[in-house]
């Protein structure tokens, strides 16, 4: 695992840690999970998870983090708590942990404004660099956004962000339009989201050579903290000085204020990380360890963060109002009726579907309890993440604004700087994480949600969180490396297998491939991938298969049309999957025939008990 | 495991409930401890910060940011009407001659001569925060407002659109499964609280415009219906600012559902008198729910009610409402709490109880999917 963010903040335990118990306070539920040493290795071993509690009648986040640590102790027999107390370190082998560590995202997680001078360079590396951070993103302000001075200012008065971070400006460069923003953000008086007698926290990291009067027009009105330039030069950006005092002000600040939190810092032997920071530390790790190439996605009741990693080259966004509870309404405000109804296979009238929808919406924390019920929530995910990585291909580019040295071999090439970093067609793994994907009742829902939702092109492994508890490894690996590798190996990421969508269309039933499958046990299958077909063949866990496609003359498998393939795929608890439904995804548009297609691919994949 | 239960919405004939009035800002609190305030009674006021307006001088007058000082008719702090000459130039000839005119009437808050910047807000105006319900003030927050206390009968809702408003009680179903037509309302109704049954279609919406009433209770509405009222989709339930012409509370949820029964009696036993109402919900960040508030009068208080005792769980006995499709909307009784995870027929494991209902029969139910009827 990777190394701390703040590796002075790490604590020093002086005994060893043996039992270790974490917990997540999500904006819905707070997930608790035990961590032991058994026999030299960490193992996650018991889980419990309880409403969280910020909101009345509790107002009080420990009491939902009491309540899920009282399940462990009903579920696995060890005296945790005593009385609101964690019992730390351990007594005996039936008493006690030895350290206590949490993450949280509750209470609507950190939101931020952020400002710079040129939205698409200084603007958006500023929204990078808090996006990075954890945070969730409220409005972008920017000398050239397009409104007038009084409305930017009317803007920062009515958001009230927990935090503001201001940049612009390569560092000697101008600094009048630098200087101009720092005169709305007085003008308007910023106010916090929680607490009316303390000052905003807001940073600078913009020109170095405005430090001086950006501190004489703010220093009075905001807790003004100054760091390193984010973009010292255009074609540069330094990200990591404005994430780590978005951190700190973040504990510092916005955590003091927030329902009970004063008392889960208290409690917690570790800081406490935002979930997506520690999110986001397990899946910059995955990818560097293993060379790949990867987009993780965690989908959860307010929000879906979204993750890629390719050439090297971290990106998080969080898509704020597309989740799968408090969230749900939005998902179906901006996907539209049409694409959530596409993913049902059954026929469903409009205003049921709608307040279904609704109802889940004011009570978030229920579950589907039927199967029809079940399909709706996992056709609404799928657009969910569908959204939510149109959104993350849109920021994680390349530096905008960056002169390019063009040769002669160029010269017919158009394309403009800050392309998106994300190519499907060497995106080595997916990984899912979030309740919907975790705990789906069967592994191959969670695979087609992620399938249907990103369409993968060529070859593509899938993996997800077992049980979610990606975060609760984030902030371990902060404190103890080997701990969290050895659960993460062993108990959390599940291979779900390998998803092979050959890219094309063709006329439904006819051949896009002709393929050879040869098992490690040396079974071989030899047969023809049509169009419209999806296939489905069990490869275990650490399995490997050796596949050869011939397509079709207009197909291509990652190597040109036509050009044939031979890969090694990796099996997971589904297998492998010949996705024959053509890149890209097009579903028959009259609704009979769409619950057809539906249907033939939900069975052919075991994808529900029954189909309608 | 007789944690994992989602905290119900409160019904109860008597309870007592503070709430805080808050200033946006520092202001003026108006009351103090022991004032008997009224809901449309002014608490306390503060004066909001005018608009404020930037105006670009050194680019208009062009000349550099330094040497605008040199230029300004209007110094800050000054008071500047609206066409009033803020700067100009002193040219040799009177044809190049530019004077800059305040856009607005105010005061000239600041210049900068990095920027050229001048500053121009607008007057204060004034806001009041009332009392928004009936009750006693029992303690003050100097600069930033009051709380105030009162005995109550109290129904929160499930979900509302609208502000705080209040009004005379008029019920117009005669049972709670009774769908509110637009028959239902009367003229006599304008100003009034009028509680419905099981549905609100949208006639009815459009007729409770007309009337004129102050707000709208029932046990459902379809969303189709409320995305036609507020002119878009609710995408995340955060409400209170919408203005409809009335405060809209679902008790119940999305469809046709009907009241609760102790929500309907209480409500019915109440008719006539007067009550506070709010539809701001919130579902995220520290929830909120709507809520009617029928205060009692002064000489019932009875101090230390206030502390509600803390649920332990859900017990054998609670009387619950069932939250989720198929068994949505029903209410019964917890009769077991089996400890052990059951699979549902979408094949999750999950906790479970069982649920006894008036006829005797008795259903399985995820846990997560009932909610307590509080204040029983």
């Amino acid at each position: 695992m990777s190394a701390p963010a703040h590796a002075s903040d790490t604590p020093k335990l002086d005994y060893p840690l043996n039992v270790i118990v974490a917990t997540d306070c999500g904006s819905t539920t707070t997930k608790a999970i035990l961590i032991e040493k058994v026999g030299g290795e960490y193992r996650q071993t018991y889980r419990g998870e309880a409403p969280t509690t910020v909101e009345a009648p509790f107002e009080d986040v420990t009491r939902g983090v009491l309540n899920a640590i009282a399940e462990i102790e009903e579920l696995s027999g060890r005296k945790i708590l005593d009385g609101d107390k964690i019992i730390t370190p351990c007594r005996d082998p039936k008493t006690g942990v030895d350290i206590y560590i949490s993450t949280s995202s509750a209470g609507g997680g950190l939101q931020m404004m952020v400002t710079g001078v040129v939205q698409n360079m200084t603007g958006e590396s500023a929204q990078r660099a808090a996006l990075g951070a954890g945070a969730i993103v409220i409005d972008v302000l920017a000398s050239n956004d397009g409104r007038l001075p009084h409305e930017k200012i009317e803007r920062i008065r009515t958001m009230r962000p927990d935090m503001i971070l201001m940049s612009g400006g390569t560092d000697g460069g101008a600094v009048t339009h630098v200087v101009e923003m720092a005169e709305y953000v007085a003008a308007a008086e910023p106010r916090p989201r929680f607490g009316a007698t303390y000052k905003l926290p807001l940073i600078y990291a913009g020109n170095k050579d405005a430090q001086g009067q950006v501190k004489k027009i703010l220093g009075e009105k905001a807790a003004l903290e100054i760091t390193e330039n984010i973009r010292p030069v255009l074609e540069r950006e330094d990200l990591a000085p404005a994430r780590n005092k978005i951190h700190d002000l973040f504990l510092e600040h916005v955590m003091q204020q927030a329902p009970g939190y004063k008392k889960l810092m208290e409690m917690a032997g570790a800081p406490i990380m935002p979930t997506p920071a520690a999110v986001g530390v397990i899946m910059e790790t995955i990818a560097k360890r293993e060379h790949l190439n990867l987009i993780g996605v965690d989908i959860g009741g307010a929000t879906t963060d979204v993750f890629s990693v390719f050439e090297g080259v971290f990106n998080r966004t969080v898509s704020a109002n597309l989740g799968m509870s408090y969230s749900i309404s939005n998902v179906l405000a901006e996907a539209g009726l049409a694409n959530i109804m596409r993913w049902v296979p059954f026929e469903i009238d409009e205003q049921t579907l709608r307040n279904r929808i609704k109802n889940k919406m004011v009570r978030p924390t229920t579950i589907p309890q039927t199967l029809d019920e079940l399909q709706i929530e996992q056709a609404i995910s799928r657009e969910a993440l569908r959204l939510a990585l149109i959104h993350h291909k849109s920021l994680a580019t390349g530096l905008k604004g960056v002169q390019q040295e063009r040769t002669i071999s160029d010269v017919f090439e158009q394309g403009a700087s800050g392309k998106t970093l994300i190519d499907m067609l060497k995106l080595d793994l997916i990984v899912g994480s979030g309740g919907i994907l975790s705990h789906a009742p069967r592994r191959i829902q969670s695979m087609l949600m992620m399938v249907d939702a990103y369409e993968p092109l060529g070859f593509t492994r899938l993996s997800v969180d077992s049980i979610f508890m990606m975060p609760h490894l984030g902030v371990l690996s902060t404190i103890n490396e080997k701990a969290a590798t050895d659960v993460f190996v062993r108990d959390c990421m599940v291979y779900l297998g390998t998803c092979v969508a050959p890219i094309g269309q063709a006329k439904a039933g006819e051949r896009l491939a002709d393929y050879e499958l040869t098992f490690p046990d040396g079974r071989v299958v030899k047969d023809q991938l049509n169009m419209g077909e999806l296939q489905l063949f069990p490869l275990g866990v650490n399995e490997q298969a050796t596949l050869t496609m011939q397509p079709a003359k207009a197909i291509n498998l990652g190597q040109g049309a036509g050009v044939p393939v031979t890969r090694e795929v990796q099996g997971g608890v589904v297998g492998v999957m010949l996705d024959g439904r053509g890149r890209p995804l097009q579903l028959p548009a009259d609704s009979p025939a769409r619950v057809a297609a539906l249907t033939k691919w939900f069975n052919a994949v075991e994808l529900y008990p029954t189909q309608h | 495991m007789a944690h994992s239960y989602t905290p119900g919405l409160t019904v109860t004939e008597q309870t007592v409930i503070r709430r805080r009035r808050q200033l946006p800002l520092p202001g003026t609190v108006l009351v103090t401890v022991g004032d008997r305030v009224q809901s449309n009674q002014p608490v306390a006021k503060a004066e909001l910060p005018g608009k404020v307006y930037p105006l670009n001088l050194a680019n208009q007058l062009g000349v550099a940011p330094d040497e605008i000082p040199d230029y300004l008719v209007k110094k800050a702090g000054e008071p500047v009407q609206k066409d009033e000459i803020l700067a100009e130039n002193k040219p040799l000839m009177k044809w190049f001659k530019t004077e800059i005119r305040s856009p607005i009437t105010g005061v000239v808050e600041s210049l900068s001569t990095v920027t050229g910047q001048v500053l121009l807000r607008e007057p204060p105006r004034v806001l009041d925060v009332l009392g928004y319900v009936d009750g006693t003030v029992v303690d003050v927050q100097p600069q930033q407002g009051a709380t105030v206390e009162a005995v109550c009968t109290l129904i929160q809702g499930i979900f509302g659109i609208g502000g705080e408003t209040w009004g005379t009680l008029a019920m117009a179903a005669q049972s709670p499964d009774e769908v509110l037509t637009p028959a239902h309302l009367t003229a006599g109704m304008k100003g009034k609280i009028v509680v419905g049954g099981s549905f609100l279609p949208a006639e009815t919406l459009a007729k409770a415009k007309e009337v004129g009433v102050a707000g709208l209770v029932v046990g459902g509405i379809h969303d189709k219906d409320l995305r036609a009222l507020l002119g878009y989709d609710l995408g995340v339930a955060i409400t209170g600012t919408e203005q409809v012409g009335f405060t809209l509370i679902l008790t119940e949820g999305f469809g046709t559902i009907p009241m609760a029964q102790k929500t309907f009696k209480l409500l019915s036993a109440h008719a006539g008198q007067k009550a506070a109402i709010s539809g701001a919900t919130q579902i995220r960040a520290g929830v909120i729910r709507p809520e009617i508030v029928i205060a009692k009068p002064a000489g019932a208080l009875s101090a230390g009610a206030a502390a509600a005792p803390q649920r332990e769980g859900i017990q054998i006995g609670d009387p619950v409402r069932i939250i989720r499709d198929p068994l949505f909307g029903k209410i019964g009784e917890v009769s077991a709490l089996p400890s052990d995870l059951q699979k549902i027929p979408t094949e999750s494991d999950v906790r479970v109880l069982e649920v006894r209902f008036p006829d005797g029969q008795v259903a399985v139910v995820p846990r997560t999917n009932i909610e307590v009827i509080e204040g029983s």
